[in-house]
């Protein structure tokens, strides 16, 4: 039982940390918000350059195979600077579905001496984007919904069917797709992942922001030229978001203190009545509930952390459900909360807090929201 | 970073099980596993049984009787013996005056004291709250006037848990009336077989007779008694609290409660189809195990805390807040899941009724409303994680 960290892991968060303060201001923020891709280029550049995309990339591949606790770290810097780049869709999401050794729970493929090494490795430089493209319309959070159908083609495989809320798809240079070799829309086995160009023939996207101001498309596939990655891939794909879901957690967590820490400096300045109102005692209890809120998900996101690659695929989907859905509901609370004793200027624009609330909110509804993790755990449970 | 226990932790937790399968005796784990009151005599009795093996105390360093056990070790320790069904060990001597002795007390306070504490042969009650001091402790009213070689005292205490089975009583009593609140303030010992005190028992809505009120008519206190110094009471008041809130968490109680409700809302039918099966009574059910789980890995994040720092701080106010709001949902739950059959209103064992066997529900229910107002109600704790963590 041990809740440090270690030198090693302590100094990289604290790398993190320091880019973060230095090269991510708000008004930085800001401009990056506004741009064409909705981050920053030079930024992702620099994350390379220092070795955070690489973290998960096994070594072999030029990577740093780190581990969920460094993972753990950057993402409460991530959570706490409200960084744009798709840090959690290409070096976290598409990096462990390319690498596929996530969890010893996913089998071996027959396409693993294929694995793509070359590109993890230029995405652990910074030099490529890759983006997961998994979730469907009508599919919600049910992994197993995939309808899109992969055909045998002469020169490897040809997608048709269509993609939701594929987050940086606009920005990336490739996609990770999830589509059927076999089987019917919702079952288990038949799942396989294909290595998609994003400016393939074929492909076409419906562009949008989210509610966090980043960008995704709707993507279309019609007999797009696709390069098999893995089949029987739903074990992986689960591993691989059970992971993503203790980013997200870390991520939020980092958001969360934020949120808390800048509700709890506006109600010591801002003066009505006579005072400041953080002397009201109903606002008082307010960010008391918010403090056991923020530190019951820290501590979920450790819990998440050591989980997140058990072998037993059922704890850990046990584990992490519970994780996100406490997470979510702090992230819900902690937002809202934070918004209301903001009062009037929580509304704005112009304050990182409604940039806060709308990320996380937007990390609710990522990979299963609360009440879709509630009914996972209650399924599983022992 | 890792959650999980070493291999010396791992056989320490075997030891504890073992120790409490062949130990507890069986009438007392049936009470405890069916909600039902545990007698004074029969939390002491486990208390003497721990006793004979060298666990009488163990939360206490090896100096003073105690176990020496860690933080980790008195986790596991509490959720092995919680899980099997042991009462809890009554905290009035172990972990709220055994610990103001040793800080504060002098060497023959110490002699006297802690042995039979540890040897659960001293049974002990606290006597803090009065008529007009709740959550406003420090207006407290109670009259020690000095008269040589005694205090003379006079007063009034209440909420006073199980006062009638108590051998002394640990009180704060104002001794300087002109001075400051939470100045003129001094720590008893009161043997409660002096003369001129009077115990008169409160009965709360569960039908319980756990609290008392208790009464001195110049009751006669020797000046040694005292400790530490006249006027200094409330130091060592504040200190106790700390003291209080971390074992107030709770999990291991939980944990075994979590296994209970589950147990009972799979024998309970709605529409043919055991409770456990209803998707609304399932989220809550999984709601209420998803708070225990994050409240079990903060509970061991303070702990780890304080043992490399110092005394429980303000985060222990989070154990206790979220640590009752849990036992408090466990209990209503559970009650919730009888559906009318939760209106039976029982608290001795009634093999004739057939929610007799699920023990008493309602009437914890009802008796568990109480954890949220004692030990510092939760209003009072906000306002200390909000002035004494947040500053605000």
């Amino acid at each position: 039982m041990d809740f440090d960290f270690s030198e090693e892991q302590r100094q990289l968060g604290d790398a993190m940390q320091r880019f973060v303060a230095g090269e991510y201001s708000f008004e930085k923020r800001k401009a990056i918000l506004a741009g064409p891709d909705g981050f920053s280029r030079d930024v992702w550049k620099q994350l390379g350059e220092l070795g955070f995309l690489a973290l998960l990339v096994p070594e072999e591949h030029g990577g740093m195979g780190a581990g969920p606790v460094e993972i753990l770290l950057v993402m409460n810097a991530i959570g706490k600077g409200l960084l744009l780049e798709p840090y959690l869709p290409s070096a976290i999401l598409a990096t462990l579905l390319l690498r596929g050794d996530v969890s010893d729970a996913a089998p071996q493929s027959r396409s693993e001496a294929d694995s793509p090494g070359e590109l993890l490795s230029r995405m652990a430089a910074g030099e490529v984007i890759a983006v997961p493209a998994h979730t469907e319309f009508g599919a919600r959070y049910d992994l197993r919904h995939v309808a899109t159908k992969a055909t045998k083609t002469p020169d490897g495989y040809a997608l048709s069917g269509e993609k939701a809320v594929v987050l940086h798809a606009p920005a990336a240079d490739f996609l990770v797709v999830s589509a059927r070799t076999a089987g019917a829309d919702t079952d288990e086995r038949g799942i396989s992942l294909f290595l998609v160009a994003r400016d393939a023939p074929g492909l076409s996207m419906r562009l949008f922001r989210t509610m966090d101001g980043q960008r995704a498309a709707d993507v279309k596939l019609e007999n797009v030229p696709a390069k098999l990655i893995a089949e029987n891939a739903l074990p992986r794909i689960e591993a691989a978001f059970d992971f993503g879901i203790a980013a997200l957690c870390a991520e939020a967590v980092g958001a969360l203190q934020a949120s808390l820490d800048a509700t709890i400096d506006y109600t010591k300045t801002r003066q009505q009545f006579g005072q400041p109102i953080a002397k009201f005692q109903a606002l008082q209890h307010r960010m008391a509930d918010m403090f056991i809120q923020v530190e019951q998900a820290r501590s979920m996101s450790f819990l998440a952390a050591m989980r997140c690659t058990d072998s037993d695929a059922r704890e850990r989907s046990r584990n992490l459900s519970a994780a996100k859905a406490l997470v979510g509901q702090a992230a819900r609370f902690v937002g809202q909360q934070s918004i209301q004793l903001h009062g009037g200027m929580g509304m704005t624009d112009e304050l990182a807090i409604s940039h806060h609330f709308r990320r996380l909110t937007a990390i609710e509804l990522m990979l299963g929201d609360t009440e879709h993790h509630l009914e996972r755990f209650a399924k599983g449970r022992a | 970073m890792n959650l999980s226990f070493t291999a010396a932790e791992q056989a320490f937790r075997e030891e504890v099980r073992a120790f409490v399968r062949e130990k507890l005796p069986e009438s007392t784990r049936r009470k405890v596993l069916q909600g039902r009151e545990v007698t004074a005599g029969e939390m002491m009795g486990w208390q003497r049984i721990l006793a004979e093996h060298g666990w009488g105390a163990p939360t206490w360093p090896k100096e003073h009787g105690g176990t020496g056990w860690d933080a980790v070790q008195e986790f596991i320790f509490d959720e092995e013996t919680a899980a099997y069904g042991a009462p809890r060990l009554l905290p009035f001597g172990l972990r709220m005056v055994g610990p103001v002795i040793m800080q504060f007390g002098n060497d023959a306070q110490k002699k006297r004291f802690l042995p039979r504490i540890a040897s659960a042969e001293d049974f002990w009650c606290q006597g803090y709250s009065e008529p007009g001091s709740g959550s406003d402790l420090a207006s407290l009213k109670t009259r020690a006037e000095r008269k040589g070689d005694h205090y003379l005292v006079n007063g009034q205490k209440t909420w006073i848990t199980l006062a009638q089975y108590a051998d002394w009583i640990f009180c704060l009593v104002r001794t300087d009336p002109a001075a400051q609140k939470q100045q003129g303030i001094s720590f008893l010992l009161i043997d409660m077989k002096t003369k001129g005190i009077t115990v008169r028992p409160i009965i709360t809505m569960d039908g319980g007779h756990e609290v008392n009120e208790v009464w001195f008519e110049d009751v006669q206190v020797p000046i040694e008694n005292r400790i530490g110094e006249e006027n200094k009471g409330w130091t060592y008041a504040k200190f106790l609290l700390g003291h209080e809130r971390t074992n107030i968490a709770g999990v291991g109680a939980s944990k075994r409660e979590l296994q209970r409700l589950k147990h009972i809302a799979a024998q309970q039918l709605k529409r043919g189809r055991p409770l456990t099966e209803d998707p609304a009574f399932a989220a809550r059910i999984a709601q209420v195990e998803i708070d225990l789980m994050a409240l079990e890995v903060t509970n061991l994040r303070v702990l780890a805390a304080e043992s490399a720092r110092r005394a429980p701080g303000p985060e222990s106010s989070l154990l206790k807040i979220k640590g009752t709001e849990i036992q408090q949902a466990l209990s209503e739950l559970m009650m919730l899941a009888m559906g009318p059959l939760g209106l039976f209103f029982e608290r001795e064992e009634r093999p004739d009724l057939p929610a007799a066997a699920e023990g008493a529900l309602s009437p914890t229910y009802c008796n568990f409303r109480k954890t949220s107002i004692y030990g510092g109600s939760n209003e009072i704790q906000k306002n200390i994680l909000a002035q004494q963590l947040l500053k605000l």
